[in-house]
């Protein structure tokens, strides 16, 4: 009963080796995710892309570790009280409807033989792209990419609305306009927009889009750096699960894949998080943008190699994918073990 | 060619994410549990004395 049970949800077409790589795997994107707050699950779908799974099961399953990740994540931010309901329950519509409409665009792009190319060509884009930002910004010491854990601490109301949201609340004045916590006024139909854009990346590439829609509830709607989190991942939590729920009625949702991932991510996640009570963000952050930049060099070598038929290409763009995050992380832990000691060390003295 | 559908209920995919969430809870709670246990003493440790950890 039990065999058929797990044998159906896939969990014994995976071999041990697979199970404890993806653990692994898993652990590694935990830390990342837990310290920086996003980025570790757009490493996730290109990893298992270059793994040889279709297109659809790399996604799917990729945005079921999303939801997963997403449920823990949100379980800790309730707690903090750091989730805007109303503006998540705003948001559900849009991101539905986008997420919908990637999924589509994946499925079709499937029978058109062309969605692994085009969704590796996307990631490269994007981790290029934000890989660049975070790089440039960790390089001008000036903060940005992933979350600033300062500014996390401080009160709702001491957030000063960027400029750009100030111009987007006092321009796009289309009725229902909605207050929201912080005391932002703005139009359901910024939301809903912002909603929808995320929602169809979240859909095609099987990311939870908090990359894209963290800024966006920042600069477009104008919320608080927290409520922006907690709100983002309320939202994922949705979003993450329609989506998963819609992949796996096409059979893309592997559990094989997402349960030892899952079981990874979130004692990675509890150690990335407590880590940034010790570590300056700023200090790592460069790395963090060297390894989205490496993943998306790796991505591009992977998909060469998957186009010339070179298999030792793709091996080579697995490895630097993992190999990135692995260093990453691992940098954090060895930071994070330093500055404790050295607190100690320096407690130490100061008694003696 | 794929077009945008509404989801329709289907027990075998609902037993799918139901277990992912259900997973999610478990380790939530479990690894929090086992934070407590075992935090203090890790902590020990890795650092060689009292540490706060978060």
């Amino acid at each position: 009963m039990l065999d058929s049970l797990l044998d159906g949800l896939g969990i014994l077409g995976t071999s041990p080796e697979m199970l404890a790589l993806f653990v692994g795997f898993g652990l590694v994107v935990g830390v990342l995710f837990g310290f920086f707050g996003m980025g570790g699950s757009f490493l996730v779908t290109p990893a298992l892309l270059m793994l040889d799974y279709p297109a659809p099961v790399a996604v799917g399953s990729g945005m079921a570790f999303v939801f997963g990740t997403a449920v823990i994540a949100t379980l800790k931010h309730h707690d903090l009280g750091q989730v805007d309901y109303k503006l998540g329950a705003i948001m559900i519509t849009g991101t539905t409807i986008g997420i919908e409409a990637g999924r589509a665009s994946v499925y079709y792009l499937e029978s058109l033989g062309l969605a692994g190319g085009i969704i590796s060509v996307a990631y490269v884009v994007l981790l290029g792209g934000v890989g660049a930002m975070v790089t440039r910004d960790a390089l001008k010491s000036n903060g940005g990419g992933g979350i600033d854990h300062e500014a996390a601490d401080k009160e709702l109301d001491e957030y000063e609305i960027p400029e750009i949201a100030k111009t987007i609340q006092q321009t796009v004045r289309i009725p229902p306009m909605v207050t929201l916590r912080g005391d932002v006024r703005v139009s359901a139909w910024v939301i809903t927009a912002v909603a929808f854009a995320t929602g169809l990346l979240s859909g095609f590439l099987g990311v939870g889009g908090g990359f894209i829609r963290m800024p966006a509830m920042i600069y477009a709607i104008g919320v608080p750096v927290p409520v922006a989190v907690g709100t983002d991942l309320f939202e994922i939590v949705f979003s993450g699960g329609l989506g998963s729920y819609l992949y796996g009625q096409g059979g893309g949702v592997n559990l094989g894949i997402v349960a030892p991932l899952l079981f990874g991510s979130a004692l990675g996640a509890r150690i990335g998080s407590a880590a940034t009570a010790v570590v300056d963000a700023d200090g790592i952050k460069i790395y963090f943008g060297g390894m989205l930049l490496i993943g998306a060099i790796a991505v591009g070598i992977g998909e060469i190699g998957s186009y010339v038929g070179s298999p030792t290409l793709e091996l080579l763009g697995l490895v630097l994918v993992i190999g990135a995050a692995v260093v990453v992380a691992f940098a954090i832990l060895y930071t994070t073990i330093s500055s404790l000691r050295q607190k100690r060390h320096q407690r130490t003295t100061v008694t003696d | 060619m794929a077009g945008l559908e509404i989801p329709t209920w289907d027990p075998e995919t609902a037993l799918l994410i139901g277990t992912i969430l259900l997973e999610a809870i478990v380790l939530y709670v479990g690894y929090g549990g086992l934070e407590r246990l075992f935090g203090p003493y890790l902590m020990k440790l890795l650092v060689g004395g009292e540490a706060n950890a978060r």
